[in-house]
Order: structure tokens, then sequence, then C-alpha cells
């Protein structure tokens, strides 16, 4: 065999691990679509019947009204929304503060601030929920939102970034006259719009189906978010999963929404800013 | 007015002492430059003029006001960059204009000066564009006219032709002068490159690990350097230095070393008077030796370096290695042995020890 056709034989091999790759990580939510037009008894036909016979968009309607999910829908929202803007304001602040300025024990801090990576949820979420109770804030959207407001990967990735912008930027902007805010405003935020955008992402992302801390502090209905409503849906109808299906096809079209739009944010954010040669 | 005066003006950093007890004053119109080696304190004595490292001790006057506790915005000097600095997210428009912006200057005002500062920099056709869509050479004049518009009392550079190809930095090496003329501010002006330093400065300021060394018009620096360093350190190739002793016979002075004899003229030996038998430091240019049969140094040829206009050839004098200038009409051929005549108003001493010139 030539050199050329091994190089050629190569690039198919890959390129059919690739789609089958590709193909395993998709059934599952092909599995969620389909089975969520289907009826329950359908669901659980083996082999799997991927087209049902007769397409039952009702599922849609019918597990809507099984419980407050208007409510929860627009929970979710503001919870990601406010932690999503939380942690672009004080990861980029703290990640500024970390990359640019000398201070005693900068580099000790910036550890701390990493080594809480390595704490699970789960050992903290007792601590959390005592201050959080503390505070007050129990059963309300501050006790949803400021826990995860700022979060320490968030420090890490804008101070990396930031960490890449040449100091003679701004030592320039200081000598043109701008202020210290101003530099972070008007220099700063405008040459790490990819890592923005990449956090901002990440945060709705993370905190759009967050469930866990959402379980332990809001128990009241007009807080639940609406993984919590799709959790108690189990507990009300056990055997109705393809009204769950249903739901979990809606619960994921704001989260795949946001991941195209700012996917293209990215993009620009890289090729307008120019640092990137 | 823009006369700058610098009083024991001293920078450590922790261990290192990057600037030590540095005294110069920089007349108003003049074009100062700071040269010596990487590491000499150059750049962190331009960064305390510019207010952007604090001064460990000592003080930093501009027009007879002390700037020590100014804040950069507030000194009036602009700086020229060595990566350029220039803000990637704006156009090129935008990065002049966005200090006289920080500035409150009015709309209009700005324009005119934006305009009339890229007229003078032929970058016109470049106010819409992108830093990261400009070739190094553009980079450089947007970065000057981002000084310009402010109209300083100070222009600071560190190395602003260091980035650009060899071709490149000759023309804007001209052109700079040209625009320093047309803006007759003082500027000061940092480089590693002597021949940068040579042709630009009304001065130079040669530093070495922190001090100043000697401060000069270019040929006088030249001529008469203060030490063996500033002798090595200007001038390429380098001058040649060759250990010697100090003979005194029939009431004149000889410097004598394996392969050479030089004769000194009676008035330039004064600063080796008392020294019979000292060993010293010769220092003789390549360009200030000539080839001739009664010649004082005498040689093998090693290399034979023709560069267009002359040949270097390097020779073994007593076993040390000597440059020597010749023209390039001269036939020469490797291992042939050769004598040299030095110039006897160009011989240069220098002390062993402290380095400092005696002749
Ligand atoms: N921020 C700093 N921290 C510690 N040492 C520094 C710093 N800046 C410069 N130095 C040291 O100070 C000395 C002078 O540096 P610099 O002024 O940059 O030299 P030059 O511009 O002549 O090459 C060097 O030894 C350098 O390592
Ligand atoms: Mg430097």
């Amino acid at each position: 065999m030539s050199r050329k056709t091994m190089l050629r034989l190569g690039g198919a091999l890959i390129s059919v691990l690739t789609v089958g790759g590709v193909v395993v990580m998709l059934l599952p939510y092909f599995w969620m679509v389909s089975s969520s037009i289907k009826t329950g008894i359908e669901v659980f036909d083996l082999p799997i019947k991927w087209i049902p016979d007769e397409i039952q968009w009702v599922n849609y309607p019918n597990a809507l009204t099984k419980g407050a999910f208007g409510v929860y829908f627009f929970n979710s929202f503001v919870v990601a929304f406010a932690v999503m803007a939380g942690n672009l304001v004080f990861c980029t602040l703290a990640g500024y503060g970390l990359a640019k300025f000398r201070f005693p024990h900068r580099e000790l801090c910036f550890r701390l601030i990493l080594s809480t990576l390595m704490l699970p949820l789960e050992i903290v979420l007792v601590p959390t929920f005592l201050v959080v109770r503390e505070l007050g804030l129990v059963n309300t959207y501050g006790g949803l939102i400021a826990p995860l407001a700022v979060d320490a990967f968030g420090v890490f990735l804008m101070r990396q970034s930031i960490r890449d912008i040449p100091d003679s930027l701004i030592e320039a902007a200081r000598m043109d006259g701008c202020s210290e805010f101003g530099i972070f405003w008007r220099i700063i935020l405008p040459n790490c719009k990819p890592a923005l955008g990449a956090l901002a992402l990440l945060a709705f992302r993370d905190n759009w189906d967050q469930f866990l801390w959402p379980f332990i502090v809001a128990t009241t209905d007009d807080l639940k978010t609406f993984p919590l409503g799709l959790a108690q849906m189990e507990g009300i109808d056990s055997a109705a999963y393809h009204e769950i299906m249903a739901l979990a096809v809606l619960g994921m079209i704001p989260a795949a929404f946001i991941f195209l739009f700012f996917q293209r944010a990215f993009v620009r954010g890289i090729t307008l800013t120019g640092l990137k040669e | 007015m823009g006369e700058v005066l610098l009083e024991d003006l001293t920078k450590d950093f922790g261990e290192v002492i990057a600037v030590k007890e540095v005294n110069l004053t920089i007349h108003d119109g003049e074009f100062v430059v700071l040269l010596g080696p990487s590491g000499c304190g150059k750049t962190t004595t331009l960064r305390m003029i510019a207010g952007l490292e604090e001064i460990t001790s000592g003080r930093i006057l501009l027009d007879e006001r002390v700037l020590n506790d100014v804040h950069p915005r507030d000194r009036d000097i602009a700086m020229v960059f060595q990566n350029y600095a220039l803000y990637p997210h704006m156009s090129v428009y935008k990065n002049m204009a966005f200090g006289l912006k920080m500035r409150k200057v009015a709309k209009d005002e700005i324009d005119r000066k934006v305009k009339s500062a890229a007229g003078i920099l032929g970058i016109e056709t470049l106010l819409g564009r992108y830093p990261g869509k400009l070739s190094g050479g553009q980079r450089q004049r947007v970065t000057l006219g981002r000084a310009i518009v402010r109209d300083p009392r100070v222009f600071l550079f560190d190395e602003p032709l260091s980035n650009l190809d060899a071709k490149l930095r000759v023309q804007t090496r001209v052109e700079l002068l040209k625009l320093h003329q047309h803006l007759a501010a003082t500027s000061i002006y940092v480089t590693h490159d002597q021949v940068e330093a040579m042709t630009m400065g009304d001065r130079i300021v040669v530093m070495h690990e922190g001090v100043i060394q000697q401060v000069g018009p270019p040929m006088e620096v030249y001529q008469n350097p203060a030490n063996q360093f500033v002798a090595g350190f200007i001038g390429s190739p380098a001058m040649n230095f060759l250990s010697a002793t100090v003979r005194f016979e029939a009431g004149r002075t000889f410097l004598e070393g394996a392969g050479f004899r030089i004769p000194l003229p009676t008035e330039r030996a004064g600063g080796l008077a008392g020294r019979e038998g000292d060993e010293i430091v010769f220092g003789i240019r390549p360009e200030d030796m000539r080839l001739g049969a009664e010649g004082e140094i005498e040689g093998a040829v090693e290399i034979i370096e023709p560069v267009g206009s002359d040949i270097f050839l390097d020779l073994s004098v007593g076993g040390a290695s000597l440059t020597a200038r010749v023209e390039s009409s001269v036939r020469m051929s490797q291992g042939e042995r050769v004598r040299l005549h030095a110039d006897p108003a160009r011989v240069h001493a220098f002390d062993p020890e402290t380095g400092v010139t005696l002749v």
C-alpha cells in the first residue's frame, strides 16, 4: 500500500469513528424527543420505535398542566440570568485584580480560590445553607442566586484571559488620562470578549438546569425552578415518561438557544479584537 | 517648555538596584538618547519619568515642578512604547483620539488634531483601520500619532524601532528626526543600539548597571570616552583592547606589549605620569590604524572580511586579537605578516582596575 492510500484510509477511519461518536452522543436526545411524542405505553416498547405511528403532540400541553411550569420556567430564567450577570461582574473584577495588580500574597489568594474548585458541591452544601439561613435568604431569589453568583472557575478563566492583555495597554491608557475604572471598562473588558462570552455561556448552562442547590433552598412552589418541577413530576405520576420527556425537551430549548447565540458572539469577539494575529 | 531634571534618581527592585543616583538635565527641545546594554536601567529610568514606576529616592522635575507624586496623566508627558501598545479594539482614529477624549477635549478639536497629526505622519488613509490589520511600520506611526496629538511637553521613546526590520528602521530613524525638528519638543529616547544613539542624539547618556558612565554629544563620547566601558560599547567593530606596559625613555612615553610599541605624543601622556612599569589597557579603534612598513604594531592576518567599502582584518598581535579597517583596494592573504601604524592622536589608555581613561 502506498503512503497516500494509507493516509486516506486513516482519514476515513477517523471520520467513521467521529460519526460513530456523534451518533452515540445524540442517541439519548433522539430517544428523549421521540419518547415525548409517543403514548405512555409506547415509550417502553422494544425494539425501540424511533418514529411513532401516531405523533402525540398533546403530551406537551398535557405535561404543562401538571404543575406551575410557567412559574418554574420564569424562576429558572431569573436565576440563570442573575447568576450569569453576577459571574460576569465579579469574576471579571476578581480576575483583573489577580492578573494585573501587585499586592501581598496575591498568588496565595489565587491558589486558595482555585483550591475551592476541588471541593465538590456536596461538601459545601450544608455550610452554605447555614450561612444563607442566617442571612434570612431561605426561600428567596437572593438565596437561590447569591451563593452561585461568583465561581472559582470563572475567576480562573478571567484571570488567565486578562493576563494575556499586555501591561503596556493599561499603562498607555493611564498616561492617556483614563481613570482606573475607565481602564477596566474601556480597555480590559473589550479585550477579553471571547472569555466573557465563554463565561456567560458556561454560567447559563450550569445554572439553567441546576438542581441540588435550588432543591435545598427553595421549598415553596412559587420559587421552584424548572428542574425541581421536572423532578416532582415523577412523584405525581411516575409512569408519565412521555410527558416528562416532553418537559425535558422544553427545558433543553433555552440552553441550546443560548449556546448557539453566544457561540456566534464568541467568534465575532475573537475576530473583532484583532488580538489574535 | 520642557526641561527635565533628574536628581539623584534611584530605583531598586528589592535586591536589584536598577537605577543608581542618576543626575541629568535635559534641556527644552533637546533630543537625548539613553544608551546602554540590556538591563542597564534605561527603561526603568524612562518609566520613572513617565510615572509608571515608583521612585525609590531622588527627584524628577519638569520645568521646576516636582513630579514624584504627580499622576502619569497629569505630567504632560507622552510615551511611545516598545511594543506599540495600541488599543486592539479601537480604530486608528480612536486610538489617536483616546487621550484627548479622556481629557474632555471638544469633539471638533479632537477631529482637527487627529487629522493634522495623521497628515504629518502620512496615515490619513489608515484612520478607519484596526491595529491588527496594520504592518509594523504603520503601527509605529500610529503610536507616534497618539503621542503627537496630545502635544506634550516631553516625548519618551522606549526602543521604538526595535520591532522593525533593518531597512525600515533606518528609514523610520530619519523620519523620527524630521519629526523632532518639526515639533521641537523635548525627547528622551532609549536604545541599546549605538548607531541609533549616534545618529539621533543631540546628546548621548551612556548607562551601565544603573549608573551613568558619560554624557555628551555623540562625537565627543565617541572620541573621548570617559572609560573603557564607553570606549568598548560605542563603535562597531568595537575598539581593540590590548594589555600594555608604560615605558618612559629619553623623555618620551611608550605603550609597550607583545607585538607593539606605541610612542605617545608628550601633550597626551600627562595621565600616565608616575606610572612607569605599570600595566594598563591600550585601546585603539579599527579605523585609527593604517598599513605601513614602519608601523609600530606587528601581527599576522587571520581573517579577511571585505564589507564593500572597506576591509576588516582580524589580526593576531602577540597572541591577542586585533581588528583593523583598511581600504578595500588592499590585497592581503591569510597568514601574511603586516605592520600597522596607530594614529597617535587616537590612542587610548585605560586603568585595568577601574577602567578610567588615562589617555
Ligand atoms: N518589575 C521589575 N521587578 C524586578 N526587577 C526589575 C523589574 N524591572 C526591571 N528590573 C530589573 O532592573 C534592571 C534594569 O531593567 P531595565 O530598566 O528594564 O533595563 P533596560 O531597559 O536597560 O534593558 C534589570 O536588572 C531588570 O532585571
Ligand atoms: Mg528596556
